[in-house]
């Protein structure tokens, strides 16, 4: 009888049902939606820190450059990057190669990671150095300056054959970035997900050798393979040759170093002994990288602790909108939909228990008690709830494709690193062939959900800060449908206790005594 | 059966009271065949309810085997109306989206008779009252007399001690209306029932054995035989 009874009732008025059902639906599509966009820009930012940031740290720890310092990098000037404080002789023949820090990143004390690493509820820290390769060649003209000759030319094998007036037009410099590596630490720092395609890894052997792993990329461009031999500079404008032991290919959107080589050896060539200018820090969990990021500025006063937290307020770009939109607008919308939804449920609920006032007070006299006409509506009322659930878990779907399908790229960039707060490297720009990130539009589309994004690999395209693009995937989860459908059903739940509550107040002579 | 004792009820209306029964005294014996009679709105659908229990007097008692109506909590009443009383409504009061098989088994739901239980006995009763091949026929496919009796063996198939029936035949026309009141005749006589019919037809009140008359909420009543 019970199930009889709602599904004729549901019949008679089924115009009414349909609109009660659909209001639902859209509350409940709408929720959907919205949910699902919002886990898509979650996880299209999870993503974006990911390839800026690195997975498997929970933490980085840099230092800025004091003010009006060039940390221990390029000055700006020929003098400087030639290393001479004087003007050098026409005729002069210059053929450096240096290998520094770049003037972005302060150094800190290698004793620091031992240090961090002892901490409690950190599970492992590691020092690394980001360092730029910078070879200038060629011949120094007599200096006749006219207007466009202030510069370098870059990333040309030529020997200058522009105009003999122009300055720069007689120097070929090329760079190239290096990383400096703990070996011990392989888990965290740059080589983290690197895979090596060719070649081998370091091993614990290497660590006083002067050996290189060099990035895929790299190697292709400069046609070197395993077993060539590449020169990096020092402090002094000496190179040293590097037996390439490994081509490593790192995930596709990360930006990678060109070269990697060992960590005491970069600490020795660049002159920074005893010295890095990132620690990669991993907490024991992810509840305790708040604490341990805490710890950790005061350990080492004057760093820039820098955690997924942080470095997330630092990117802008229509990321930033979007995620907005989703947790703010979106999110309150669709709360919005939901109680207009719910109310209009109740009130038609209501007013279709009143026209049947008659009816109950029949049912009553034949002794019916409350609860049981309470429970007949109330069982019509969640049964059109299930419906609009259904209808609106549909147009849930229908809103994600079509959100997936014509949303646009979101673009993600890092602030520049003025103050050594973002990512290692910060906003280092490279010169010659070196990438900044130009490849950087290919980031994986997002297909992270849930979790931990900087923990497993790490990518050192975290060393540089710029734009990336990440394309938007809203996910829906057999748990955000449930949660639809039970919103569908307590909607119901809703309407037809107000309708329940109406019929039951009722006494059966004044529901006979109305007109029907 | 019934003893009512100085009944009244009262019923605010704005910012006046309409004394819809005054000290009504009767009683009703078990198997007596009841007929009251009186101009509109003098209380007699009033009575017919209070009788019922559907609603419940301002002051007095209103005895039922022993139970006084006027003091019994409205889950017992569910009870009492759900196993002793009968109702016949001049409206039929059908429910409209079932048919009228599914309409007799509503008052089989509140004894907890099993699924296949009420609708045999549902079918026997339409039977009884010769509707057996309009079971599955919704109310708005049937006649105002075939809606009439349907509403009659929903009333009985419970086996009543008491009929109630507010103007049985209001809504029918003259030769249905003596088809119902026989029918109902024939069904007081035959099951023993306590008849208490509201009317204002004087050809119905007079076959009643007791005709009780309605006037300013006030009830005399006379033997008709």
């Amino acid at each position: 009888m019970f199930f009889t009874y709602i599904g004729r009732e549901l019949r008679r008025r089924m115009r009414q049902s349909i609109f009660i059902a659909i209001g639902l639906a859209l509350g409940i599509g709408l929720v959907i939606t919205v949910t699902a966009a919002s886990a898509g820009v979650k996880n299209a930012q999870a993503s974006v820190l990911h390839s800026l940031y690195g997975v498997g740290t929970d933490i980085t720890v840099t230092k800025a450059p004091a003010a009006g310092s060039t940390g221990n990098g390029f000055g700006f000037g020929f003098r400087q990057s030639i290393g001479s404080t004087s003007r050098p002789k026409a005729g002069s023949k210059i053929d450096n190669n240096t290998l520094s820090a770049g003037g972005t990143l302060a150094s800190l004390a290698s004793s620091n990671v031992t240090s961090i690493a002892k901490m409690d509820n950190v599970a492992a820290a590691a020092g690394g150095l980001t360092l730029n390769d910078r070879m200038i060649s060629g011949t120094v003209p007599a200096l006749n300056f006219n207007g466009g000759g202030g510069g370098f030319r870059n990333g040309s094998s030529s020997s200058g054959s522009g105009n003999p007036s122009s300055f720069g037009a007689n120097f070929n410099i090329n760079s190239f970035t290096v990383n400096g590596v703990d070996i011990a630490n392989g888990e965290l720092g740059p080589l983290s997900t690197g895979k090596v395609s060719s070649g081998r890894t370091f091993t614990t052997a290497d660590n006083a050798a002067d050996v290189a792993l060099v990035d895929s990329s790299y190697a292709t461009q400069n046609k070197l393979k395993v077993g060539s031999t590449i020169a990096v500079g020092n402090s002094k404008n000496a190179a040293t040759n590097f037996k390439v032991v490994g081509i490593v290919s790192e995930p596709a959107g990360d930006n990678p170093a060109d070269v990697y080589i060992p960590l005491g050896v970069a600490q020795s060539l660049a002159n920074l002994k005893n010295d890095v200018n990132t620690i990669y820090v991993t907490a024991s969990n992810s509840g305790d990288i708040s604490s341990v990021a805490s710890s950790i500025s005061k350990a080492v006063p004057g760093s820039t602790v820098t955690d997924q937290n942080t470095l997330a307020s630092e990117v802008t770009g229509s990321i930033s909108s979007a995620a907005s939109l989703a947790n703010n607008l979106g999110k309150w919308l669709a709360i919005a939909v939901l109680i207009a939804a719910f109310l209009l449920a109740s009130l038609l609920t209501m007013a279709a228990v009143t026209r049947r006032i008659r009816e109950f007070g029949t049912l009553k006299a034949l002794g019916w008690k409350s609860r049981r006409i309470v429970f007949q509506v109330m069982g019509e009322a969640v049964a059109i709830g299930i419906v609009g659930g259904v209808i609106g878990v549909g147009l849930g779907f229908a809103g994600v494709a079509l959100v997936n399908k014509f949303s646009s790229p979101l673009t993600a960039s890092l602030a520049s690193n003025t103050t050594g707060s973002a990512t290692p490297g910060g906003a280092r720009q490279f010169g010659g062939g070196g990438g900044f990130g130009g490849g950087g539009g290919g980031f994986p589309t997002s297909g992270t959900s849930g979790g931990n994004p900087f923990r497993g690999a790490f990518s050192s395209a975290a060393r540089t800060a710029g734009t990336v693009t990440e394309h938007l995937h809203a996910p829906v989860t057999i748990g955000v449908i449930i949660v639809a459908v039970g919103l569908a059903i307590l909607g119901g739940l809703i309407a037809g206790a107000f309708g329940g509550w109406r019929a039951a107040r009722l006494r059966p002579a004044d529901a006979l005594s109305k007109v029907a | 059966m019934y003893k009512l004792t100085n009944v009244t009820k009262d019923y605010p209306k704005g910012r006046e009271t309409v004394h819809a029964l005054r000290g009504v005294n009767v009683e009703i014996p078990d198997g007596e065949w009841m007929a009251i009679q009186g101009p509109t709105g003098h209380g007699k659908t009033t009575l017919l309810q209070i009788l019922g229990g559907l609603d419940r007097p301002t002051s007095g008692s209103v005895d039922f085997d022993g139970r006084d109506l006027a003091r019994t909590r409205e889950t017992a009443m569910t009870k009492v109306r759900a196993n002793s009383i009968g109702f016949i409504f001049q409206t039929f009061n059908l429910i409209p989206t079932l048919s009228a098989q599914e309409n007799v088994e509503t008052a089989l739901v509140p004894l907890g008779v099993s699924g296949a239980s009420r609708r045999a006995r549902a079918a026997e009763a339409l039977n009884s009252l010769g509707l057996g091949d309009r079971l599955r026929h919704l109310p708005g496919e049937l006649s105002g007399g075939q809606q009439q009796r349907v509403a009659i063996a929903r009333a009985l198939v419970k086996e009543p001690t008491v009929l109630l029936a507010d103007e049985p035949t209001g809504n029918l026309d003259e030769d249905t209306r003596d088809e119902i009141i026989g029918l109902l005749e024939k069904l007081w006589q035959d099951n023993g029932l306590t008849l208490v019919i509201v009317t204002h037809d004087s050809s119905i009140a007079r076959r009643a054995q007791r005709l009780g008359t309605m006037r300013n909420g006030k009830l005399t009543v006379k033997q008709t035989v």
